[in-house]
């Protein structure tokens, strides 16, 4: 079976150590997470993990099912990528000079859709959500430049299809 | 009860006392001292067994748990106390075994400081634990005790670690008791689904060669009578992975044998001609299946099973019947066509009498003045048991010829480390198994490598006079390893002979009645007068060096490519 970009969606009690118990599945197939994303979710006190692994429609069916017997995990999907739409959020620290000396500087942000979160004498920083293709184009036509520091959030996603958890959810509320 | 204010240590002991617990398992140290501290106050109501070493505790803890069902526990202090407990606990979570630990840590304002026996024994267990849990305060013991015991025992039941800072120890509040009854994100049993029930009735009704394969789950579901049930009422053979035997009778005539790597010869050869393949609370180990590419590829798999992880994880299924077993069972069996299946059951015992023509005979009467060999002094336990003894096996060749050869008459009545195959898993389990059931036989096998892992349990069977039955089979080898040495890397014996002490002196030195066999003569006299015994009684009995275990599918290859020879 082909490895394929699968998003898992975790849902769960806010717990210390549960990151580490799911962690440690992907750990024991050898799998490398890509990306990893914990916030809260629509529900108070329930947490939603967004991760992002490369593997086989078998190994995330059997991982999904590793994650949802800990204790405290509420549910947990898998999805690919057509299945839901996501995007990640990077910021780009940019020395101030360039932003005058460099012309250019402001046509890639404003062709980019990014916006200017804060300007200071010496640096500005520039905030660009969307995929990660759209992300890497940026960072691509920044680098000639000079970028002070970059960094890229883990991926953030909702399921198309409503996931069957909406009415579990419910009645935890 | 009403609001008392007490200390969280003594907050332990009397959780463990609403939970039922009479006997626990375990060694003492500097961070658990408040506890233990309590346990001497509460002698009287909670037993606690010093064992001899903290890996002792957790076995002895699984022995328990399995042969009462009840959850086992152990108590071990911090660092290398919680360190020592990892492979039961591991050896717990692969074999489904209920078992709370309690480990003692530093103090909270010390955690994270590498302090004096600091361990982060919770990072190091959580992937061998169904759940672990750090409490830092007093007023947090009843809940996460409560929720241990229930996580441990229900569902697939597994081992639960709490650890337990100093200062909640000591540190007193208001106690209250209220026994978990469910959480909310844990669902322990899948609602069993009636449409799923009768579908998989259908197929088996339709079934011309189906085949029934059992483990565990049986044991642990109680479902052992409804087994029974099933398989008479259906007509189908049955056989049984280590963990399930003895969940059915090895007399009963449907029982065809076990399965896997140095199971019969019938049920291997036959799973791969099975078209319906009837799996009840097992898990599909590569031990059973071999290669999966190959098992039983011409079959419909119905698969009874209350762990939803399980389901398709190693072998597709036509149906999967998540749920409790044995109210799955009770479901389907009005369903079910009385039938018989002669001519496929023909198939079985025609490769019944070419293993027993072939490997059996030999292994039972060994000809060409070989030494004893380990079926034949399985064979004696069972003349003078009469299937009615628990067997602790521990890890290797006896292993197998302990689960090949003995017979029983009733559940719960094979102990073995199946899963994690941990040497030194059998004499601290007998322990165990005894304390747990006095009224029964337990004999302990255990190879002479095994034994050295663990022997200083010798010294917790002589504080306690726990009249457990010890037989070593010696063969000098560690004779698994060497078995595939001779098989598979061209007969290079690499650190696999065994030179060994007095095993009977040392015995004697913890004062157990001992005795060795060299001579086959002197076997029947010798296994009658340790089963006469009242007290422990060490029996040595040594074998033929050389022996290997067949039949043997080798690693990789197809359950129908299992060898005689």
């Amino acid at each position: 079976m082909e490895d394929k970009t699968f998003t898992i969606s975790v849902y769960s009690e806010n717990n210390v150590g549960l990151l580490n118990r799911i962690s440690g599945i992907f750990l024991k197939r050898h799998i490398n997470i890509l990306s990893l994303n914990v916030s809260e979710s629509e529900i108070e006190n329930v947490s939603r993990f967004i991760i992002v692994a490369n593997t086989s429609e078998k190994w995330v069916k059997n991982i999904v099912g590793q994650i949802e017997k800990q204790i405290e995990v509420i549910k947990a999907f898998y999805h690919t990528d057509e299945e839901t739409i996501y995007l990640e959020n990077a910021l780009f620290k940019i020395a101030s000079s360039l932003l005058f000396d460099e012309k250019q500087i402001q046509n890639i942000i404003k062709d980019s859709q990014s916006t200017i979160v804060t300007v200071s004498r010496d640096f500005f920083v520039i905030s660009k959500s969307g995929r990660r293709s759209e992300i890497e184009d940026l960072y691509n036509k920044f680098k000639p430049y000079g970028i002070m520091q970059f960094v890229r959030s883990g991926r953030i996603s909702v399921s198309k299809e409503k996931m069957e958890i909406s009415a579990l959810l419910e009645s935890y509320q | 009860m009403g609001k008392i204010k007490i200390s969280g240590a003594e907050a332990v002991i009397r959780c463990l006392l609403a939970e039922g617990v009479d006997l626990v398992y375990g060694y003492p140290g500097g961070a658990i001292m408040p506890v233990y501290d309590e346990l001497y106050k509460f002698q009287d109501q909670l037993h606690h067994v010093l064992v001899r070493h903290e890996q002792g505790a957790t076995h002895a803890a699984q022995g328990y748990a399995r042969a009462t069902g009840k959850v086992g526990v152990a108590i071990a202090t911090s660092g290398p106390g919680a360190t020592n407990l990892v492979t039961g606990i591991a050896d717990a979570q692969i074999d489904s075994t209920p078992m709370v630990c309690i480990t003692g840590q530093v103090g909270k304002h010390l955690l994270g400081s590498d302090a004096f026996q600091e361990t982060d024994i919770i990072g190091i267990s959580t992937p061998v634990t169904k759940w672990n849990y750090q409490v830092t305060e007093a007023s947090e013991i009843p809940e996460i005790i409560a929720k241990a015991f229930y996580i441990a025992r229900s569902g697939r039941p597994g081992p639960v670690l709490i650890d337990i800072t100093k200062n909640a120890q000591f540190d007193e509040f208001e106690f209250s008791y209220e026994k978990c009854t469910g959480i909310r994100s844990y669902v322990p049993v899948p609602k069993l689904k009636l449409d799923k029930v009768a579908e998989a009735a259908a197929i088996i009704n339709q079934a011309k060669k189906p085949f029934i394969v059992f483990g565990q789950g049986i044991i642990l579901g109680q479902a052992e009578e409804q087994l029974k049930a099933f398989i008479e009422k259906s007509g189908i053979p049955a056989g049984w992975t280590i963990l399930g035997l003895s969940a059915l009778p090895t007399d009963h005539p449907l029982n065809v044998g076990m399965l896997g790597m140095h199971g019969n010869y019938g049920p291997n050869m036959l799973t791969n001609e099975c078209d319906v393949l009837i799996a009840l609370g097992m898990r599909f180990d590569d031990r059973v299946t071999g290669n999966l590419k190959t098992y039983a590829k011409k079959a419909k798999v119905i698969h009874f099973e209350i762990d939803p992880a399980e389901v398709d994880k190693n072998v597709k299924t036509e149906v999967a019947i998540l749920g409790d077993v044995k109210e799955a069972l009770n479901a389907i069996l009005p369903l079910i066509d009385q039938k018989s299946h002669e001519s496929w059951y023909n198939e079985f015992k025609e490769l019944l009498k070419i293993e027993v023509e072939t490997v059996i005979n030999e292994e039972l009467n060994p000809t060409n003045n070989k030494g004893i060999s380990m079926g034949e002094a399985m064979e004696m336990i069972n003349k003078h048991s009469k299937g009615d003894a628990i067997i602790v096996s521990d890890v290797g060749q006896h292993q197998m010829f302990a689960c090949r050869y003995a017979k029983f008459n009733s559940t719960k009545s094979n102990i073995t480390s199946g899963g994690l195959g941990t040497m030194g898993f059998a004499l601290p389990a007998a322990i165990g198994a005894k304390m747990g059931r006095p009224d029964r036989e337990v004999v302990a096998i255990i190879g002479d490598g095994g034994f050295q892992m663990t022997i200083q349990e010798l010294g917790t069977i002589f504080q306690t006079k726990v009249p457990v039955k010890i037989v070593v089979l010696n063969n000098e080898f560690l004779g698994m390893v060497r078995q595939w040495q001779e098989l598979f890397f061209d007969n290079r014996y690499a650190s696999t002979n065994m030179i060994n002490p007095n095993f009977v002196a040392i015995a004697e030195g913890y004062y157990i009645k001992s005795k060795k066999v060299v001579k086959r003569e002197d076997l029947d006299d010798a296994v009658a007068e340790m089963l006469a015994s009242k007290d422990s009684y060490f029996l040595e009995i040594m074998v033929e060096k050389e022996n290997n275990v067949f039949p043997m599918i080798p690693t990789g290859a197809c359950v129908s490519e299992i060898r005689l020879s």
